[in-house]
Parts: C-alpha cells; structure tokens; sequence
C-alpha cells in the first residue's frame, strides 16, 4: 500500500514537471487534482478549526445541564458572516457590503498602527540604537565596524531619498536617489542567490522522492 | 685477611636481612594508611549534610506593566551565595499559591531564573482552556527557592498581588506620537489638495506602463490577468491592490475588454468583486461586469500557482498584474508569464520576493510605489494628498534617524536609548 501511495506521488510529480515542456493534459490532471482537493480540504479544515470550536466552546458551552449560551459577543462574527450569504440573492446582495466594510474597517484599524511601530519606528529605533560609530573593532574585509555602520545609514537614507514621489529626482537629490536603488539593487541581489539555493534545496528534494520511488519499485 | 673475609661474609648475610626488614616496615605503614583514609568510604551511612544557601530576599510583587493582565512580575534580592560567599546557587525558581500559608504541595512552581538574575516574569495565557492560564484579578503569593546542586532555600513569601490589564501601553508613545503626526500631514495635504495646492508627482515608469497595458490587451483582444497575491483583505498591500483594481477596471470598461481575477481567499474574493463592479459601474457599463470573471481559486500555495499558471497558458492574457502580497510563488508566476509572452507588471511590498519581479517582470513597482500607484492612477485630491503627507513623513523619518544618532553620539542622553526601546 505504501508502494501505491509512494507511486502515486512519483507521478503526480512527474505530471507537474511536464509542464516544463508545455501545458498538457497530464499537467492539466495534476492541477485540477491538487486544486479540487486543496479547497475541499480547506473548507473542512476551518469548519473544524475555526467555525466549530468557537461554536461548541465559546458561543455555546456543554455543561451538566446540556447546552447553554457563554460568550454571546462570539454572534456577531456570527451574523456577519452569515450576512456573506446575502450575495447569492440579486435583491439582498448590498447587504453582505455591510460585513466587508466591518472587515476592511477594522483590519486596517489594526494593521495601519502595527505596520507604522514594525516598519517604521522599529527601523528608526534600530538605525539609531545600532549605530556604534566604533573604529577600533574592524568587521567584514576587514573594514571599521564604524565604517560599516556610517556605510549602512548612507544607504538607508538613500533609499528613503528615492522613494520620494513629490520631489524631482535631480541634482543631489537626484544623485542620492540613485545610490539608493543601487543599495536595493546589491540587497535584492543578495536575496536572490539565497532564495535560489533554497528552490535549487527543494528541487533536489524532489528528485531524492523519485529516487526512493525507483528504487521502492525496482527492489 | 680472614678477619676481613668474616666480616664481608657475615656482611652479604646482613643487608638483605636489613632490606627485608625496611620493606615490611614500608608495607605495613602504607597499608596503615590506607586504611585509615578509607575508613570513611567503606561507612555507608556517612553522609555529609549539605549546606543550604542564604535564602533571597525582599521579595517585592507587582502587576506586570503594560500588558492585557495576565502576569506578575517578581523582583528579589539576590541570595548571599550568588557571585559571593559560598558561591554555589546555580538558579532561583519561583513558587505560587493562592495563599500565604498554602501547605507545600500547593505551592507551584511557574518558573526559573538564572543566578545574576533579580527578576522573573510570572506570564500565563489568558485563555480560560489553555494549561497556563493565568486568571486576572486574583491574589496570588509568591516565594522563590535559591538552589544549589545539592540544597534550597526558599525566601519569606509575599503577597498578596492581582494581575491586572492596562488600558494604555507606555511602551508603544513613539508609534503614537509618529502614528499623530503622520494623520495630521495627511489631513493637511488632503486639505490643501481640495483647496487647489498643485501637487507634483514624478512618473513612475511601472505605473505608467498600466495604462499602456491595458491598450495593449484591447488592441490585442486577450484578457487582463489581475492577480492579488496571497494577503488577506487586512494586508496593507493588498488593500493597495484593491484600488488600483477599481482604477484598472474602468479602464477595462471603458476600453471594452475582459479582465480576469483568480484569488486566493474567499473575503479577498468577495472585496474584489465590488471593487471590479463598482469599476464597471463608475465606466457608466455595469451590465458587462461578468461576476465570474472574479472567483475564488483556492486557499492552498501551491494548488494556487499551478491554477494560475493553467489559465496564463490556457487564455493567453496580453496583461499580467501582480500587485498585492506575494511570498515563494512570486517567481513561478512571473516566469510563466514569460513563457505565455504577456506583458508583465508587479508590485509588492514582501522585500524577499521583490528581486524575482524585478527580474522577470516588465515593470516592478517597489515596496512604497505599489501604495503609491493609486494616486497616480486616479490624480484625485484625497490621494495626492496622502503621497505629499508620506513624503513628508519620510523627511521625518530621515530627520528622526540623524538627529537620534547626533544626540547619541555627542551627548549620550538615556532618553533617546528609552525612548526608541520597545518591548
């Protein structure tokens, strides 16, 4: 059985790489496959993780007595939600606008004061608490921590400079600008190589899978 | 020379008698010996009592600062024996009960500390289900052991003390005060854009280029393939998306073609919908909106992109726009949009995926630009306003960084280092 499972992984694998040569019909069985099964799964995963447990333990609670009503506040996602629906009905369908406004409203509420302390006052607070200015203790080739630390904040402020959309990039301005998309440009660099040995990790992953299905089949 | 001959004789037969001796006299006193210092070992019950360290004190109790209620913070004075005297605590750990004189098996133990360490931080979950669930509004005692690897000494136990929420957390004022000015330049500029302030804005070579895009896929006759990206409808970025969404469907309706959103959540689903709607309906064409050109794909990575990569290659989009929040996908998208030949646009604020956009999409709109592209889509007062009140803001931002370096390096204020350290 296990041979079984394993060979069908082998060619579901299989079926994805030919889409290297060109879309085919094998491709075309593996992705429907995959999607079919990936958004049943995911639908009974959050009934289970999400909607049944807020239901059977917070909503209502089971005691000695059977079911009784603990955390009433857990209805209004409730009817929001149930509001949703309201979209499969021409005449009703403005009403589910109402939950998607509460949504929105509240998630940029939370993410716009969470995005300013981790993007911008954590940045700040680290360009300014990490910078030593220390030329005694020397770094990477060599070169004065101090160095490095004046190198990176030089950076920082460029980039910033680039990313000014109401002023022309000219002159100075200009000038600096364009360090900072070369500070971007050798950071996106950097990335690339490491992100591509990761793939290059993933896809050498998947030949071992082939490998060990060969093999299972062979012996 | 007989005489002679007698002596050495009778000597020959002394000094082995006088070495036999000497050697039994050595063995006899080493074996004396040893058994004298192994007395001790062969006695079983002997056992030396251990010693037990000073025990710490002035143990002081409060409500952990700061947080939703559900922790105590427990300060000590170090045991004696910690770094001097005897020098032999290795660790504290710390004790709770729910009173004074609860007897020993009612005591739990929350926790440790490492020696040095004066302090501890009694933190439990808030929810009632959870095993460490830590109750607000309830007195607690407190006692902590300084061990050594052989003995405990526990201090007096105080108490009592109540975890208890804070409405306001002290240590979040720099995001308040930034979070202040930032709307206040946003009120401003809005308000001076409505008044008629000319507001310039350099071109952005990406943003441009939509529009082109757009008349490219009209010229062509192919679909418009618009892809959000796996953020949620919370997600900054796709927010952004949202709006140039509604900007990108008006002009799919002005122009009259067809536009293609494959999404990766339901709730993302449902917005964009809307907003491609109210795009149509804003073009003065609601009833070209097809409500399916709009669908949920599904919520697994992967199983995703193979979807999307299916319909590059199956409808031929002239135009691919990747705008929102993209993760390891990113790359497996642009390059099949290679392959199909469309024109490619991206934009996302994941630095991790930014390099593979920009190597192999047309146009990348980096970090900011992509928050940036409504507002030159749409040239509307309330935009504009919001692009000069971020520039503004990162003039702030710059200034904040230099002068917060100036004042550490030339006057080392404690302050600046308070200020700027958040939990």
């Amino acid at each position: 059985m296990e041979t079984a499972w394993l060979t069908l992984g082998a060619l579901l694998t299989i079926f994805t790489f030919s889409f290297l040569y060109k879309d085919n019909v094998l491709y075309k069985i593996a992705e429907h496959l995959v999607v079919g099964i990936s958004a049943g799964y995911f639908v009974v995963l959050l009934i289970k993780t999400n909607l049944w447990p807020i239901m059977s333990q917070r909503l209502f609670v089971k005691g000695d007595e059977g079911w009784a009503l603990d955390q009433w506040w857990y209805f209004i996602p409730l009817i929001l939600g149930m509001l949703m629906w309201t979209r499969f009905s021409k005449k009703w369908s403005w009403v589910s606008r109402y939950p998607l406004a509460f949504y929105i409203g509240i998630a940029s509420g939370l993410t716009i004061p969470l995005e300013l302390k981790n993007r911008v006052v954590e940045q700040i607070s680290a360009s300014i608490l990490k910078f030593k200015f220390d030329f005694s203790a020397t770094g990477f080739l060599m070169v004065p921590q101090g160095a490095w630390d004046t190198f990176v904040i030089i950076g920082v402020m460029c980039c910033l400079i680039y990313f000014f959309f109401s002023k022309e990039h000219k002159g100075w301005f200009g000038g600096s600008a364009k360090i900072g998309i070369y500070t971007l440009m050798i950071a996106f660099g950097a990335s690339f190589g490491y992100t591509v040995m990761a793939r290059i990790s993933l896809f050498i992953q998947r030949i071992q899978y082939l490998r060990d299905w060969i093999t299972a089949i062979t012996s | 020379m007989n005489d002679l001959r007698r002596y050495l004789f009778s000597l020959r037969l002394f000094i082995p008698l006088v070495v036999a001796i000497f050697l039994v006299t050595v063995q006899s006193s080493f074996a004396q010996s040893d058994s004298v210092q192994t007395q001790p070992r062969q006695d079983a019950t002997y056992t030396p009592a251990p010693v037990p360290p000073s025990p710490p004190n002035n143990v002081v109790l409060r409500d952990s600062p700061n947080d939703n209620g559900h922790a105590i913070e427990v300060r000590w004075t170090l045991s004696a024996d910690d770094g001097a005297g005897a020098d032999n605590v290795v660790l504290y750990e710390i004790y709770r009960a729910e009173s004074a004189d609860a007897p020993d098996s009612l005591w739990l133990k929350r926790g440790s500390a490492i020696k040095g360490a004066g302090v501890y931080n009694d933190r439990g979950e808030r929810e009632e289900s959870s095993a460490s669930y830590f109750p607000k509004g309830k007195d607690f005692y407190y006692k902590v052991a300084a061990i050594t690897l052989d003995s405990k000494s526990f201090s007096s136990v105080a108490g009592p003390m109540q975890a208890r929420d804070n409405w306001f957390n002290g240590t979040r004022i720099p995001v308040l005060l930034y979070t202040i000015i930032f709307f206040g330049l946003t009120l401003f500029f809005i308000n001076a854009a409505k008044k008629g302030m000319n507001l310039y804005v350099r071109p952005l070579a990406g943003i441009e280029a939509i529009d082109e895009a757009i008349g490219r896929a009209t010229e062509m006759g192919r679909p418009i393939l618009y892809v959000l990206g796996l953020g949620t409808a919370s997600d900054i970025a796709t927010i952004a998306s949202f709006t140039i969404l509604g900007r990108v469907s008006r002009r799919v309706a002005e122009y009259q073609t067809s536009i293609l959103v494959p999404c990766y959540d339901p709730i993302v689903m449902t917005v964009a919908q809307e907003t491609v709607k109210t795009g149509y309906a804003d073009a003065g064409r609601p009833d070209s909106f097809i409500e399916d050109s709009v669908y949920f794909v599904t919520q697994a990575q992967f199983a995703y992109v193979a979807a999307v990569n299916g319909t590059m290659l199956r409808e031929k989009p002239a135009t691919n726009l990747y705008l929102g929040k993209f993760y390891a996908e990113s790359l497996l998208l642009a390059e099949t949009g290679v392959m199909s030949g469309s024109i490619q646009i991206s934009g996302t604020d994941e630095i991790a995926q930014l390099p593979f956009f920009v190597v192999a999409c047309d146009y990348t709109l980096i970090g900011e630009e992509l928050y940036a592209a409504s507002a030159y889509l749409g040239r509307e007062p309330l935009l504009l306003g919001t692009l000069k009140a971020q520039d503004w803001f990162k003039g702030l931002v710059i200034i904040s960084i230099l002068g917060g370096i100036a004042l550490r390096l030339l006057t080392s204020p404690e302050w600046v280092q308070k200020f700027f350290e958040m939990t």
